[in-house]
């Protein structure tokens, strides 16, 4: 009966890590959404739009956040799968690719402190998107 | 039967020779002259030729950041086999030190090399023929300031028949059609230096349209979407019958130069490079290639 119980639990536990695959792809397209939806006004207020000190801290917040939880959502066994973006090069560079991340997640935290005005968004902000097409370009396939 | 057989061979040998001749390398200056097209050339101007050109993308020396050594030997990996990028850097023994303007006028405006042989058209010169021939002399003028760079690229690695030169002729003849383009009064000198800019220097046509079997572009479907070099990734569509059909031309021009689109989203792979290098061209200049693309006619895209 015990026995019964371990193999019953282990089989669980497996099947809930092959399903975790699928989920955890769910989840990071969430979480680069977030950051595109965070990105958004930023972008607008770079066009010239009018400056709003905390929505660019909300954004910056978004930002860091997904810095922070980013790279466990990339696991070994989710290379492949619900047409994801992510791209083999990822696990090729692992170290690499985490390393980004927690540049984001700094580089976020820091222009939290600093940025505190339009002037001081023009001189840091930049710094701070400089991470999305660093990532993009050698770790996400093409869309569309 | 035996009677016609000398006739088939001299009808053979016509059409050897023949072949031999149309496929010839044509370059549209002679080297001899070359003093006569060296002088004038504005280094300033020639960067934003180099920039709106990316000539980096594709011969930087790989695996370090500045984009100005030109060393080559970047892998562009196409289902043809593999091109090597060479070394453009003023290097007198390994890069173009040695090439006058006229050199590079070939070059880039017929595919032909200063030894007189065809270039393979993964140097975009179907796009870079449409390139005036002072805007080639002023980006001769900016690549001679840059830091010379040792080393050659390995030689291409291709199957037969791509690996005979000389067959480029043929294609060339089929897909070469090079000049400027011919002002369109109808249009603004805004939408003119645009088109310019989007057709020559730019080779935006070059991966965002789709290719046929010989690899040249498929006109009817200019710019509506094609394939990254290495043919795995989709190209996007960026005529107005793709997803530019919802940009207005002040979020084109902020995605060529930050590489954001309206929705927040960060362009990546090859389209990165390009951002990078079109950030440092003339506001002026981005926003006139803006008002050409989202002027281009729709066209939808293929379907998935």
């Amino acid at each position: 009966m015990r026995r019964t119980l371990i193999v019953l639990t282990t089989l669980a536990l497996g099947i809930t890590a092959v399903l975790a695959d699928s989920d955890v792809i769910a989840q990071r397209r969430e979480l680069m959404k977030a950051n595109g939806k965070a990105t958004a006004p930023i972008v607008a207020i770079m066009k010239g739009g009018p400056f709003d000190l905390a929505a660019v801290q909300a954004s910056l917040k978004t930002f860091a956040e997904a810095g922070k939880k980013g790279p466990a959502l990339f696991p070994d066994n989710s290379k492949t799968g619900d047409d994801t973006a992510a791209l083999p090069a990822i696990w090729e560079n692992k170290k690499d690719f985490e390393d980004r991340f927690a540049k984001l997640a700094a580089d976020a935290n820091d222009a939290l402190s600093t940025i505190k005005d339009e002037a001081t968004f023009k001189s840091i902000m930049p710094n701070v998107l400089k991470n999305c097409g660093g990532c993009h370009e050698t770790y996400r396939a093409k869309k569309s | 039967m035996r009677r016609w057989l000398p006739l088939l061979v001299l009808v053979a040998a016509v059409g050897a020779v023949a072949a031999w001749f149309i496929s010839a390398p044509r370059p549209l200056y002679a080297r001899e002259n070359w003093r006569a097209y060296e002088d004038g050339g504005d280094a300033a101007r020639g960067r934003v030729m180099f920039m709106v050109g990316g000539c980096e993308s594709c011969h930087k020396t790989p695996g370090q950041a500045d984009p100005l050594r030109l060393g080559g030997g970047y892998e562009l990996k196409t289902p043809f086999g593999s091109f090597f990028p060479p070394n453009i850097s003023p290097d007198e023994h390994d890069g173009i030190g040695q090439w006058k303007v006229v050199d590079l006028a070939n070059a880039l405006l017929a595919g032909v090399s200063p030894a007189a042989e065809h270039y393979y058209p993964a140097l975009p010169y179907t796009s870079y023929s449409h390139m005036t021939f002072e805007d080639v002399r002023d980006l001769m003028t900016f690549l001679r300031t840059l830091p010379a760079v040792q080393g050659r690229a390995p030689p291409h690695r291709l199957s037969f028949p791509f690996n005979v030169r000389r067959g480029l002729g043929f294609w060339k003849l089929l897909y070469l059609r090079g000049g400027a383009p011919t002002p369109d009064p109808s249009q603004s000198a805004e939408w003119n230096r645009g088109r310019y800019l989007v057709e020559g220097p730019g080779h935006c046509a070059e991966c965002h349209s789709p290719r046929d079997f010989a690899g040249g572009i498929v006109a009817s479907r200019r710019f509506a979407g094609g394939l990254t070099a290495d043919g795995k990734h989709k190209v996007p569509n960026i005529t107005q019958g793709g997803p530019l059909a919802k940009w207005s031309k002040s979020d084109i021009e902020t995605v060529l130069s930050t590489g954001f689109t309206p929705e927040g989203d960060s362009l990546g792979g090859d389209m990165a490079a390009v951002v990078r290098n079109l950030a440092q061209a003339p506001p002026a200049d981005i926003s006139a290639m803006a008002e050409f693309i989202k002027s281009l006619p729709a066209i939808p895209s293929a379907g998935k």
